[in-house]
């Protein structure tokens, strides 16, 4: 059982369906290819979807999977940590699965922190359904259900993830192996849950939402690569950096050559710089923002309970734990 | 000391306010009661408000139970004795009582003010209106606080020992063993030492107060005779507590551990708080975020190879319906209690109903059979938990269990089951691994008496596949929109559900014949009533028979055959005839609905008079001529 896998050992017989072009087929290869690196054991492995485009990933990968109902992804992983914490599990989910009809479950998944890893596939639109806004488009997206322009505020998963509680909230780009593949592994090394906010395009509904920041040639202008304890620095030349600026709260960018020293290090386990970076538009901060080890919640339930899920007395001994009297 | 007055059984009712600790009184009451070998019915009924505001009618908690000889199966239609710890307690309870009733009333409690908040103009001590009832005032009020004034306890904190100062009484009016009750004190109490001693002096103090005062004369005492149970170690239970043992129980028939996932709800908590002290028998519980997460969860841990069980109340249970169309899609094992309420929407929480029925036979979308199993009495929940979670597991599917607030809440003696005459309950097992066929269609793989998989869990190597709530074809266990493909699977899901009737014993009768002029037929919490109801009308109408149904959906497979045997049908039931309905749906049958929504269990009397109603008249000379409309 020790044979090495390779990512196409992580494929499926089906063939997949999703639209010519889209952002998930980079997701999905990423994803085998990262689980192949990690050495994951594919009956060790399960993922868990609700409903949408995203939600069909389980099909696609040759582990345990579990495509459940619209939005109660989390709630069904959280049943599965409970009852086998051994099981490495993943959640697939979209900004209309994760943080609409399904916004309390994910919520409650973060607060817990149960060793969750959940993948948000962000295109800020409902695909599955035919393009109708969603909870992160953008003010004014015109769809079938607004066609004036949706009068919404969107919801920031980053700003949602650490209101929520997350301990672990990382970001990366549908189509960026590298920046993808060395965020799932550090999710997958978290042992709480760990929020994924991936950035994909639906070139369908919502083409080049993100192209602002995602396109190669404006990659390095407007993309701040966060690595845990290096300087915040993006540019052609990394010649640009964040600072804090005491003065509002804010960070904003310097000449990072003219003040080096005024470049902020980035602390994955700041709260408060997490919180300002997830706000940032220009650049738009990618990689693991914020991340603060601890208990997991099946470990904390596990630890709380004498023998774990094993029986420890029997239910004879148990009917007679009060009061009895015979008749005879 | 006052001659005792031996009786068969005796119904004795406790009545004050929601804060007075009514309720504590009356299972401590029966705790001692049970001690002496009587059987026993109680029926808690109390306000949905947590503290309700003080004095007031509908800020009555009270707390009903029947002692005596058995069978004891209902709290009893009239009470024999009333307690009552103010106004309003005694204006709620009077219209329920038997004539000549014993009342034992709190007289402090007779104030202005009280009078008033209970909508008494004048005290009902004077106006005569209480002259057919033996009336007994105590000054319950004054006396307890005489007997823990040396405690230093507060007037507000000494008052609040006033229960076990009328409990005390009571204990000595039915002759009962102090003992139980002292010790318990010394446990609750082990912390606080100023309560537990209060608590003592308070219920010594009733029990002297019983024994010395002048007015024990006007006081009777009462010898119930023991009651003729059948031989066997007993103790007392409430359908809370049988059903959280009874789930217990099935994972250690079937060796595996329980996940219970809840989301708070009345009257269904009990259950959650319960479940959670079991840890030791593999027993796990998971206070969800809503009701959909909490058999989401379930369902996430059955998936995992524990047992899932969730449970809720009626609106709850609405909110879990589209879950459970995923967990008979996916074909996993589930148990999902419901314990009923009054509604529709919030309802009556604290009340109690049968008024599920179609929510759980018909209630999801598209064709989605679910097994439906219900408890008649609180002991009968442990069995019944047992037999839910077989069904679950042999047929790899989700199954209803319906219990209601007042099973949950009642209690009753109980013998209790030697756990090796219980069958253990088979899992259906996951292949071996030498089993070189795709883990798809292995995953999916049916039996085909029972229509269940195996129970293939994620950790199992070499068995990895895919499920969900896609239609998948019924080979292979891939996606599959095919249309003649989803017939098939149609089929297969209503077959499974039918195959649940071929495993259960056959319906029998509780009692009279197997044919006769008029069966009733029950099911659920009213057994206790239809029980007795039907054993005194069989005194005067030999052709009346009662039989009381367990499994609702499948039927047992010769219920039609018995309904046939009949030439009336009656199905008494506390909602608006949702049995009569499925019995009609199911098997053809036209049965007279008897129903009832006030909350309230059925009475005895009303029963019986409704039977009476559908029978020619015992003796002719007294023959009252029949209501309009009701004769059938």
């Amino acid at each position: 059982m020790s044979t090495v896998l390779s990512a196409k050992d992580f494929a499926t017989s089906q063939e997949v369906r999703w639209c010519p072009g889209c952002g998930d087929y980079a997701i999905l290869k990423t994803m085998t290819k990262t689980l192949a690196e990690l050495g994951a054991r594919p009956e060790s492995t399960a993922f868990i979807s609700g409903i949408g485009c995203a939600s069909r990933f389980p099909y696609y990968v040759e582990t345990y999977g579990f495509h459940t109902i619209h939005g109660r992804a989390p709630a069904i992983a959280t049943g599965l940590k409970l009852a086998n914490p051994d099981i490495d599990v993943w959640v697939v989910t979209g900004d209309g699965d994760g943080l609409s009809i399904g916004g309390n479950h994910l919520l409650h998944a973060l607060r817990r922190n149960v060793g969750l890893k959940i993948l948000l596939f962000n295109n800020e639109i409902y695909g599955l359904t035919k393009g109708q806004y969603s909870p992160t488009s953008r003010r004014g997206t015109r769809s079938p259900s607004s066609p004036g322009g949706s009068v919404d505020a969107p919801l920031s998963p980053g700003e949602f993830a650490l209101g929520a509680g997350a301990k672990f909230f990382a970001r990366a780009i549908d189509t960026d192996k590298a920046g993808l593949g060395d965020v799932l592994k550090e999710a997958h090394a978290f042992e709480g849950a760990a929020l994924v906010e991936i950035f994909q395009n639906c070139i369908v509904y919502n083409e080049d939402v993100f192209a602002d920041f995602t396109d190669r040639k404006n990659a390095a202008e407007k993309q701040l690569r966060l690595k845990h304890g290096k300087p915040m620095l993006f540019g052609a030349d990394n010649e640009k950096g964040i600072r804090f600026n005491p003065d509002d709260f804010s960070l904003e960018v310097i000449d990072a050559r003219s003040v080096p020293e005024q470049v902020l290090r980035h602390d994955e386990r700041n709260k408060v710089v997490a919180h300002l970076l997830v706000e940032l538009a220009k650049p738009v901060a990618l990689g693991v923002i914020y991340k603060c080890p601890g208990d997991s919640f099946e470990k904390s339930w596990y630890a709380a309970r004498k023998s774990g899920l094993k029986r420890s007395s029997s239910v004879a001994d148990a009917l007679r734990s009060t009061n009895t009297w015979t008749v005879t | 000391m006052s001659d005792q007055i031996s009786m068969d059984s005796i119904v004795v009712r406790l009545a004050g306010d929601s804060g007075d600790g009514v309720q504590l009184m009356g299972s401590q009451f029966i705790a001692s009661t049970a001690l002496s070998g009587k059987d026993f019915a109680t029926f808690p009924d109390f306000p949905a408000e947590i503290r309700a505001p003080v004095g007031t009618t509908f800020g009555v908690s009270a707390y009903q139970m029947n002692i005596g000889v058995s069978p004891i199966t209902t709290a009893g239609d009239a009470p024999d004795v009333l307690v009552a710890f103010n106004p309003a307690a005694l204006k709620v309870s009077l219209p329920l009582l038997s004539s000549g009733a014993l009342l034992i009333v709190n007289n402090d409690s007779f104030t202005a003010r009280n009078l008033t908040k209970a909508g008494y103009a004048e005290d009902p001590r004077d106006t005569g209106e209480l002259d057919s009832y033996q009336l007994v005032p105590a000054d319950i009020g004054r006396l307890n606080l005489e007997a823990v004034k040396p405690f230093g306890l507060s007037k507000s904190d000494g008052g609040r020992c006033k229960n076990f100062w009328a409990l005390g009484l009571l204990m000595w009016m039915f002759d009962c063993d102090l003992l139980p009750i002292e010790d318990w004190i010394r446990q609750k109490f082990a912390r606080k030492e100023v309560v537990r001693d209060a608590n003592l002096a308070a219920l010594h103090s009733g029990h002297a107060f019983g024994e010395t005062a002048e007015l024990s004369e006007a006081i009777p005492r009462f010898k119930i005779r023991t009651a003729d149970l059948p031989a066997g170690e007993y103790r007392g239970i409430t359908g809370a507590e049988a059903l959280s043992l009874g789930l217990a129980a099935a994972g250690e028939l079937a060796d595996r551990p329980v996940l219970f996932c809840s989301y708070p709800i009345t009257p269904a908590s009990p259950l959650l708080h319960r479940l959670s002290r079991l840890g030791e028998l593999g027993v796990g519980t998971f206070q969800a975020e809503d009701e959909i997460a909490a058999i989401c969860a379930a369902i996430g841990a059955s998936y995992g190879g524990v047992i899932g069980v969730t449970s809720s109340s009626g609106p709850g249970i609405a909110l879990k319906t589209e879950a459970m169309g995923l967990a008979v899609n996916a074909e996993l094992p589930l148990v999902i209690v419901n314990s009923q309420r009054g509604g529709p929407s919030t309802g009556l929480p604290t009340k109690t109903e049968q008024s599920d029925l179609y929510q759980a036979v018909y209630g999801r979308n598209a064709d989605t059979p679910i097994p439906v199993i219900a408890a008649r009495s609180p002991g009968d929940c442990f069995f019944v938990a047992i037999e839910a979670v077989r069904i679950a597991l042999r047929h790899m599917t989700p199954v209803l269990l319906l219990s209601d607030g007042y099973l949950s809440n009642a209690a009753e003696p109980w013998r209790i089951p030697d756990m090796d005459d219980i069958e253990p309950i088979e899992v259906n097992a996951a292949p071996g691994p030498d089993d070189t066929r795709d883990a798809q269609s292995l995953a999916f793989e049916r039996n085909a008496e029972t229509q269940g998989r195996p129970w293939i869990t994620p950790g199992m190597p070499e068995l990895m596949h895919r499920l969900g709530g896609l239609e998948k074809d019924i080979d292979t266990g891939h996606i599959s929109y095919d249309a003649a493909n989803h017939q098939r699977m149609t089929d297969m899901r209503a077959a499974k559900v039918e195959s649940v009737a071929r495993f259960i014993p056959p319906q029998t009768m509780e009692l009279g014949p197997q044919e006769g002029e008029l069966l009733v037929i029950g099911w659920g919490s009213t057994y206790g009533s239809i029980f007795q109801a039907v054993r005194k009308i069989r005194k005067t109408h030999s052709d009346v028979s009662y039989t009381h149904l367990r499994h609702l959906f499948p039927l047992p497979e010769n219920l039609g055959g018995l309904l046939g045997n009949f030439n009336q049908l009656l199905v008494p039931e506390m909602n608006m005839g949702q049995l009569s309905t499925v019995l009609r749906d199911q098997l053809g049958a036209d049965p007279t609905p008897f129903c009832k929504v006030t909350g309230q269990p059925f009475l005895i009397s009303e029963l019986a008079e409704k039977m009476e109603s559908m029978l020619p008249p015992v003796v002719v000379a007294a023959c009252k001529p029949v209501a309009k409309g009701e004769a059938r």
